[in-house]
């Protein structure tokens, strides 16, 4: 029987995946995407738990959180876009234009 | 033998979940981000047929229309149009990896199909029931979400309704190009 630890075990692996992806990697895109991985770790603990509780408001939290990854989305790739278009580059060590 | 068919659903989970966490090792170990944008792609799927396994069917057809659909083509637009230094035009199309695409794609629809399967045939679990319920009355689980998102959250549903506004706004106005240089560039003209 699959309970909701099982859940909760392989949201920690997919969000620790997310974080050590975010911190490891230069490349803007990649981060972006490991971001993701991080939001789908979030709803996969919130649908184990509305299914656990036998709540729906699990489930439209999880709706609001696909929301506000496709706002994330946009904006970051609207960064990536202006980072490129000023210099010419993904890399994110590179963005230091605001550094003294 | 029988302990695969008594256990199939248990099998079935460890089977997603081995699969998923590969999709996201892929994400972050790929050199080339359209490797990347794949297996993301990938573990957006099989997310999707965890959704189905616990009952939220409507969050896994949002998954696959709005992550899948929507978000992934945004990024694939994205690593085309930033020209990046080390993505050479011949690796941009995986012309050597059409038959994994092929492949992969119709272990997503079995694997989506099984999902499914699984989720409507054993209704377990301790609240299963009140997931696809309106007043006690059994209806589908999108029914179900619709009224308590337009009843009980209907406020934070609004407030995320502005969010998106000032998401597409930002993007906007990130995506433009210099307003200062080409204001700059218009006065010099005048």
């Amino acid at each position: 029987m699959i309970t909701a630890t099982h859940y909760v075990a392989l949201s920690l692996i997919l969000f620790c995946l997310g974080l050590i992806g975010v911190m490891v990697r230069r490349n803007f895109i990649t981060v972006l995407m490991s971001l993701e991985l991080m939001f789908n770790a979030v709803n996969l603990n919130l649908i184990a738990f509305s299914f656990r509780l036998g709540d729906l408001g699990g489930q439209v939290l999880a709706i609001f959180v696909i929301t506000v990854a496709a706002a994330e989305a946009a904006i970051g790739l609207g960064l990536i876009i202006a980072l490129v278009r000023l210099k010419d580059t993904i890399a994110l060590d590179e963005a230091d234009v605001m550094r003294s | 033998m029988d302990y695969l068919v008594a256990n199939f659903g248990t099998i079935f989970f460890y089977l997603v979940a081995a699969l998923t966490v590969a999709g996201a090792v892929g994400v972050i170990v790929a050199r080339n981000p359209v490797h990347s944008a794949l297996c993301l792609l990938w573990t957006f799927f099989m997310v999707a047929v965890l959704f189905i396994l616990r009952h939220a069917e409507l969050l896994a057809a949002v998954q696959v229309l709005v992550y899948a659909g929507g978000i992934m083509v945004l990024y694939l637009f994205v690593i085309m149009l930033a020209r990046v230094k080390n993505l050479r035009p011949e690796e941009v199309f995986l012309s050597g990896l059409a038959p994994l695409a092929v492949v992969g794609g119709v272990l997503i629809g079995a694997l989506l199909s099984i999902g499914i399967l699984l989720g409507t045939m054993a209704v377990g679990g301790s609240g299963s029931a009140a997931l696809a319920n309106v007043g006690n009355q059994p209806v589908g689980n999108t029914e179900a979400v619709g009224m308590v998102l337009y009843t009980r959250y209907l406020v934070p549903f609004e407030v995320v309704s502005v969010v998106l506004l000032v998401a597409m706004i930002g993007a906007i106005v990130f995506g433009r190009r210099d307003p200062v240089a080409d204001s700059g560039a218009a006065e010099v003209e005048q």
